[in-house]
């Protein structure tokens, strides 16, 4: 039987979405899977050499925050100066607390797992991101590129 | 307690670290060989199941004790 296929359309730069794509590519690779993320826009934050991905509270309702703030504490409260960086923080200690993977690290396993990363061409013109920011095992495509993958997938995610 | 060839102790790692770990762990063993799994995520008791009928491989054994959960997981093929 030939492998499933699953293709993946990362489009988001921040630590909580970060996750999904990672956590779908390596484990469907572990399950024999053959997978690609292409990643575009706000995704490329994802395949920097250097990660730097943060979380932020505002225009995020949904996201819970240490000792019930988001019950007492006014919206405009999360456009507060440093914010973002202490809900980062607090995000990334949880994450440690709680045993779940670093970004890093489950981008390294998918790496390993030999999950294939394709960063939007359009994109890096576009927002003039360089290159050698990128690691240097992506490939760079388009549309098309996506679609030569994805077009016989057995399960497509744009997340 | 059934044999075993191999130990993961994937006790404190969360969702989807046990499986990928198992997964390596599964690639150093021979075709018959049983590789014993301890972890803490409850979420991995299903995962597991999902695991081995994904994968080929047979899921022999599924227990909680105390908190935490041991799988021995038969690799096929």
């Amino acid at each position: 039987m030939a492998d499933k296929k699953l293709a993946i359309i990362a489009t988001k730069g921040t630590l909580d979405w970060a996750y999904p794509p990672f956590i779908l590519a390596s484990t469907a690779s572990a399950l024999g899977y053959q997978t690609c993320i292409f990643f575009t826009f706000y995704g490329l934050q994802l395949v920097k050499k250097k990660l730097d991905l943060k979380v932020s509270p505002l225009g995020n309702p949904g996201m819970p925050m240490p000792m019930g703030m988001n019950k007492w504490f006014p919206v405009l409260g999360t456009t507060i100066p440093g914010m973002e960086g202490m809900m980062t923080t607090m995000m990334k200690q949880k994450i440690k607390a709680k045993g779940v993977a670093t970004i890093d690290e489950l981008r390294d396993l998918c790496v390993e797992a030999e999950v294939r990363l394709v960063g939007c061409q359009m994109t890096i013109d576009l927002f003039d991101i360089k290159r050698d920011e990128l690691l240097d095992n992506i490939e760079l495509g388009g549309a098309a590129t996506f679609f030569e993958f994805a077009g016989d997938a057995d399960v497509t995610l744009f997340i | 307690m059934a044999d075993f060839d191999q130990e993961l102790d994937a006790r404190g790692l969360n969702c989807p670290l046990p499986i990928l770990r198992a997964k390596k762990a599964l690639n150093d063993l021979g075709d018959g060989q049983v590789l014993r799994i301890m972890a803490t995520d409850p979420g991995s008791v299903k995962d597991f199941e999902a695991f081995a009928q994904q994968t080929g491989n047979t899921l022999l054994e599924s227990n909680e004790d105390n908190g935490e959960f041991h799988f021995l997981l038969r690799k096929n093929g």
